[in-house]
């Protein structure tokens, strides 16, 4: 089998050692304005769900244990399985091992996907409990912030699958691996923030 | 060939970290680690600030800004360490 070669080397490379060169922006400038501004909005929501809390922390404690902290933990290790494969993907796009590329990218949206249905199946759960938005603050802070989430989710999963067009498309084109690379960056600002979600919903209040 | 490159890459290190990090925080968050109020209390901190730091790993291996430009990284890293100073210090007010 032949080593993929990352454009620009003469000689082939270890996939694993694909490194992006220092000072190198991930995707582009624009993205960033827009993950940091998603991060000061998630900080700010989880400030206001802890402020919340304050008022009431026995109803925060009760509420919290309707929810299934399993569901949350194994969405948590979907996501992270997920964001791995989207690293591979990214350095196989370096290093030109396109199809490669495009089969973790597949991989990582089929996990995406996973996460919803999990997650449809967790709000089900809750629904025929009779805990909907409406039942007290702790579950309207629940479901606005792993609603907006998973809006994040569904969008992120939108941007893996053109990624994975990208990688798999005949004719390669210059940019390419910014694309990729925007991607992404999306997809691992929708891991880390289930990251933080997790503990501080599922197991914090 | 290819995926076993990707997986000594340092990512996998990394993602291997973040898998038994995210282990540990189950079982400290689950009310397993620490007994009483202030166990508790002390395990649920441990846990919001190890999530702080995975996500700092995320950021610097998997976003790949350990190879941004200083003021990017500075951007996220003082982010992760602002949210978390305040994420905690509201946990532990309430």
């Amino acid at each position: 089998m032949r080593e993929p070669t990352f454009t620009g080397y003469r000689r082939p490379v270890d996939v694993g050692r694909t490194e992006p060169a220092r000072g190198h922006v991930p995707g582009e400038s624009g993205l960033w304005a827009l993950v940091l501004g998603d991060m000061v909005a998630f900080g700010a929501l989880f400030g206001v769900f802890l402020l919340a809390r304050q008022d009431d922390p026995a109803a925060f404690a009760i509420s919290r244990d309707e929810l299934n902290q399993t569901i949350g933990a194994v969405n948590l290790l979907v996501l992270l399985v997920s964001s791995l494969l989207v690293v591979f993907g990214v350095r196989c796009m370096r290093a030109d091992a396109r199809q490669a590329a495009a089969r973790y990218f597949g991989g990582a949206v089929a996990a995406g996907v996973l996460f919803l249905v999990i997650k449809s199946l967790e709000y089900a759960q809750k629904i025929d409990a009779g805990l909907d938005p409406g039942t007290n603050d702790f579950f309207m802070y629940y479901y606005a912030t792993t609603g907006l989430h998973a809006a994040h989710v569904a969008l992120g999963i939108a941007g893996l699958l053109i990624v994975r067009a990208v990688a798999k498309r005949p004719e390669p084109k210059p940019g390419d691996q910014r694309l990729v690379e925007i991607g992404a960056t999306f997809w691992h600002m929708v891991d880390f923030l289930w990251v933080l979600i997790f503990p501080l919903v599922y197991l914090a209040s | 060939m290819t995926a076993a490159g990707l997986l000594r890459s340092r990512p996998s290190i990394v993602w291997a970290a973040l898998f038994l990090a995210s282990l540990l925080s189950f079982w400290l968050g689950t009310d397993h680690g620490f007994s009483g109020e202030d166990g508790r209390r002390l395990g649920t901190s441990i846990v919001l600030g190890v999530a702080f730091l995975k996500v700092r790993w995320i950021g610097l291996d998997f976003m790949e800004l350990r190879h941004a430009p200083l003021p990017l990284r500075l951007t996220f890293e003082l982010w992760c360490a602002g949210v978390a100073c305040a994420v905690i210090a509201l946990y532990l007010a309430g």
